[in-house]
């Protein structure tokens, strides 16, 4: 008997199975799929670090999740109400996350002694009465399905295992009531070139969505309507191509040419690659022999008169901080991208963590401030990229943009912008003599801005470099007073930055008991515990900070109407630091997370209710 | 940007002095150099505002300074970096790079070697007076085995590079060396990087009279010289000596190069290697960077090689003009969409 279609608001899956089974891919086609049927979504892919960890192994499992919906999503969600794991080791590592009763789809053909051993099961958890109390399992021998839907098609054994991720996502595609046509237009274009795959893969996709109309699963089947999206034209955005669009746009808007100088390194990675095939819009990218070169290229092209960029992650950060200081000290404009990571060192490369807010805002030998911007979401990188690009360009110093591994690999939709909600952006250079016929590079306008002259510019040769320099001429000066006058002016032109910075908005009442204050990647969850605990009746608020460096001039203000500030951060409790110091009498209750992952809405609200 | 619209003005040496009074000590080779620089650059062709010098760290890295053109004075060992970024940005200026033994070969090394591999248009000057001179006298990756320094008073354990074989091995496209006391030879070499087009690696042999004085005396005093000393020259054999009489020859039982002196045992000038700047082969210009090495040779100064390959920043726009014309001028608009939109009305 074929149940109603069931309608939800919220569904949160997790695709889980071997790095070669090709979860990533199964995500993103289904994210695809949802956002296409105008659902709001957030995805997070969670992989190793190994690229191909060995077959089976606990440490060779990748994740993918989406949380989708038809009202507003923040995050990936917390909990997966469905997991849909491939083999046991997908089961071991993924199945305490699952929500109590959810359901849980596993591939039973890949449940095999030598598989179970991998995993260290000793014994076929599938036969356990216990799980199937706690879930709804639905065990189905993918394995075999796929083998007999592939039966003469002449494929090997170990191309026909990799269709399996098809049959999976055509239950999935069932299950959701999303629309098949458009998977198997997908899907041709996707191994268009070898049409025995696109057939393949046809044909296992349908057997899994026919394996869901058919069998008898009891499952149920779901429909999740269109959000309430603002209407317009969108697309999927993760972080990291949003970051690089960003940065393309400025260089579309401006005419002026967009130069990123890169070393590969994880999760910044995307960036590079990005950006290197939007060679027709202006964009010039260079893959240096390491970090440091990375920005002293891009510092190169920025004297050249480029808006100038750079991306890296913690590590590359560090190593490129001698550098920064030389940028702050020659004022040129210069945008570095931190997608964090965990850290300290090497860390924990594929995993997020929020914990490099205090180097950004720090790290650098001498009194070097420079502001710093952090994207809030991954369609957000794209505006946080160029208000990023706006201020270096327009204040004449670098500016540091934090994203995380979450933002940076994470996607939900992006609404497509209009010329008039962009960004203006004069790129000016100078063209004549300042100063009684002559060029003084360090003579600044009333907001204390240098000029930008650049080579080519006849008659206004000039040198700039690493020494302290005179203020007015630039030419070296070991004068200890014009030492303290150019600390304190390039301090000062770093504050004027904050009338740039918009005030920060408060979501809720402007006073109350406890007031949330986020920076980053944290917004979405942040937001959401917000709204379920405003939602209970508390009186609770919450601030993002969008800006770190130069912080809003109305935080102070806003910080003074509660009774507690509560910060969570995935560190150690970098920003409460720094408000710490920032407002002296002000003392947030932290809430820290450091395991690698985005901090989970119940748990954020739950830790809230505890101080109220 | 450059502006190629007006014509070349006449320079003379003046126009490219800043006015700012070089602060070397007395008796730097530094300032035959920079006599050298500013007297070569009216000729090269360029225009005075087209032409950016960038420098690392160290006592030759203060040379933008004194140079009436765009500068910039950067981070020890890192101008490679900078200039490489610059000239792939803006392949329309001329660009040269300052720098000395310690900031390219140690901790410019990595940067050093790249810039050299890549083959970008960068006029490299690596002063070498093998020693670390503005922080008073440290042994550098050029100082020979066994010296002894501050920093390694008891000598140096550390055997040095040898920088023109090092930019060969690297890649580089045009490998000279040349001295500070020999102006006349700059000049000639300096002329040949200012054409060469791709990665210019320039020696100088430059004396510091304060903290390694007379590292050259052995090539470069007048009694010594003409033994010591080979001048090479395109297309001409490779000869030296008070009569010139002196030669080196390809010996191919061993495959290594000898001294021969012309007109004893049957050795006529006909036997002496004719150099060859253009060898598309590395292997015999990397044979004469490491002449010196054997006891007796004679260390040679001129250019190693000049040869012809595509440029970096040529190929990078070369990539870049491509797709601006096989995909036209992409409205933003289109950029923001991408191929992959849906609506929500």
């Amino acid at each position: 008997m074929t149940k109603p279609v069931q309608q939800v608001e919220t569904v949160t899956i997790r695709f889980v199975g071997d790095s070669g089974d090709g979860m990533q891919l199964t995500g993103t086609e289904f994210t695809k799929a949802n956002a296409l049927a105008g659902a709001d979504l957030a995805t997070f892919p969670d992989y190793p670090a190994e690229i191909r960890a060995p077959a089976g192994s606990l440490a060779g499992v990748s994740g993918y999740q989406v949380n989708f919906g038809s009202k507003e999503i923040h995050t990936p969600g917390d909990a997966p109400d469905v997991l849909v794991a491939m083999n046991p080791a997908a089961l071991k590592t993924n199945l305490a996350d699952l929500r109590p009763g959810g359901m849980l789809i596993v591939n039973s053909g890949a449940f095999t002694a030598g598989n179970l051993e991998k995993a260290a099961y000793k014994t076929n958890p599938l036969e356990d009465a216990a799980l199937k109390s706690a879930y709804k399992v639905v065990a189905v021998d993918m394995s075999q399905l796929t083998d007999a839907a592939l039966e003469g098609s002449g494929l090997s054994s170990k191309e026909t295992a990799r269709c399996r991720n098809y049959f999976a996502l055509g239950m999935m595609y069932w299950l959701y009531s999303r629309d098949v046509e458009q998977q198997l237009a997908a899907i041709a274009v996707k191994f268009g070139k070898k049409p025995q795959f696109v057939e393949a893969n046809q044909k296992v996709f349908k057997a899994g969505y026919a394996f869901g109309e058919t069998a008898e699963l009891g499952l149920g089947r779901y429909f999740v309507p269109k959000s309430t999206l603002p209407a317009g034209t969108y697309r999927t955005v993760t972080g990291n191509y949003a970051v690089a669009l960003g940065f393309a746009t400025m260089a579309k808007l401006t005419g002026k040419q967009v130069f990123l100088g890169s070393y590969p390194i994880t999760p910044a990675t995307e960036i590079l690659q990005e950006m290197a095939v939007f060679k027709e819009h202006g964009v010039v990218t260079f893959q240096a022999e390491d970090e440091i070169a990375g920005i002293g290229s891009a510092i190169g092209a920025a004297f050249g008169g480029a808006l100038a960029c750079t991306s890296t992650s913690g590590p590359g950060l560090a190593l490129k901080a001698e550098m920064m200081g030389l940028a702050v000290i020659a004022e040129l404009p210069l945008v570095i991208v931190n997608v964090q990571r965990g850290g300290p060192s090497t860390g924990m490369p594929t995993k997020t963590e929020q914990s490099d807010l205090l180097v950004a805002l720090f790290g650098r030998h001498g009194e070097a401030p420079m502001p710093v911007i952090a994207a809030q979401s991954p369609a957000d990188c794209f505006w946080a990229a160029m208000e990023a690009m706006r201020i270096a360009v327009k204040w004449m110093t670098p500016v540091i943009l934090l994203t995380d591994g979450y933002l940076g690999n994470g996607a939900e939709p992006f609404k497509i912008p209009t010329l008039a909600e962009l960004p203006k952006l004069d790129v000016k250079y100078q063209t004549t003599p300042n100063y009684n016929g002559s060029y003084m590079p360090y003579l600044r306008d009333a907001k204390l801005i240098r000029p930008w002259a650049i080579p080519g510019t006849p008659g206004l040769e000039h040198r700039i470099g690493g020494l302290e320099k005179d203020s007015m001429s630039g030419m070296v000066s070991y004068d200890g007073m014009n030492h303290e006058k150019m600390v304190l002016t390039r301090a000062q032109k770093i504050a004027n930055v904050v009338e740039d910075v918009p005030d920060a908005e408060i979501f809720g009442k402007a006073t109350g008991d406890v007031l949330l204050v986020s920076w980053g990647g944290t917004f979405g969850s942040v937001r959401a515990a917000a709204e379920q605990l405003q939602q209970q009746g508390k009186a609770v608020s919450h601030v993002h900070l969008r800006w770190l460096n130069p912080l809003p001039k109305n935080l102070g203000a806003l910080l003074k109407g509660f009774k507690k500030v509560f910060v969570p951060e995935v560190n150690n409790g970098q920003l409460a630091f720094y408000l710490r110091a920032m407002f002296p009498g002000v003392n947030p209750v932290q809430y820290n997370r450091i395991n690698g992952k985005p901090i989970k809405i119940a748990e954020l609200a739950g830790k809230v209710l505890e101080v109220l | 940007m450059a502006t190629e619209n007006t014509a070349l003005p006449v320079y003379t040496k003046k126009d490219f002095e800043s006015g700012v009074d070089p602060r070397w000590c007395p008796g730097c080779g530094d300032f035959s150099i920079i006599n050298q620089v500013q007297k070569a650059l009216p000729a090269v062709g360029r225009k005075r505002e087209d032409i950016v010098f960038i420098s690392g760290i160290g006592c030759s890295s203060r040379f933008p300074y004194y140079m009436n053109n765009y500068g910039m004075h950067t981070l020890h060992g890192r101008a490679p970096s900078f200039a490489s970024g610059l000239k792939v940005s803006r392949p329309d200026l001329m660009v040269w790079v300052i720098t000395g033994d310690g900031d390219a070969l140690a901790i410019g090394g990595n940067h050093f070697i790249h810039a050299m591999r890549r083959n970008i248009d960068l006029k490299l000057l690596m002063f070498n007076n093998r020693i670390y001179g503005l922080t008073k006298g440290q042994t550098s990756p050029t100082s020979e085995l066994g010296k002894k320094t501050k920093s390694m008073p008891h000598g140096s354990p550390d055997a040095p590079f040898n920088p023109p074989a090092l930019a060969l091995g690297a890649g580089a496209t045009f490998v000279a060396r040349t001295i500070d006391v020999e102006g006349a030879h700059m000049g000639e070499v300096l002329k040949a990087a200012a054409e060469h087009k791709g990665s210019c690696f320039t020696e100088v042999y430059q004396n510091c009279p304060v903290f390694n004085d007379g590292a050259y005396t052995a090539i470069t005093e007048k009694s010594v010289k003409a033994d010591t000393l080979l001048r090479m020259v395109h297309g001409k054999p490779l000869l030296f000596g008070k009569d010139n009489k002196k030669g080196i020859r390809f010996n191919p039982q061993t495959a290594e190069l000898e001294v021969v002196t012309v007109g004893e045992g049957g050795v006529t000038e006909k036997d002496v290697l004719v150099h060859d700047v253009k060898r598309d082969d590395p292997t015999i210009a990397f044979m004469m960077a490491n002449l010196a090495l054997k006891p007796g040779f004679p260390t040679p100064i001129g250019i190693f090689r000049d040869v012809k390959r595509p440029t970096a920043e040529d190929l990078t726009w070369d990539m870049i003009n491509a797709a601006k014309s096989k995909k036209g001028d992409v409205d933003v608009t289109k950029l923001l969409a991408g191929n992959d939109t849906w609506q929500i009305k």
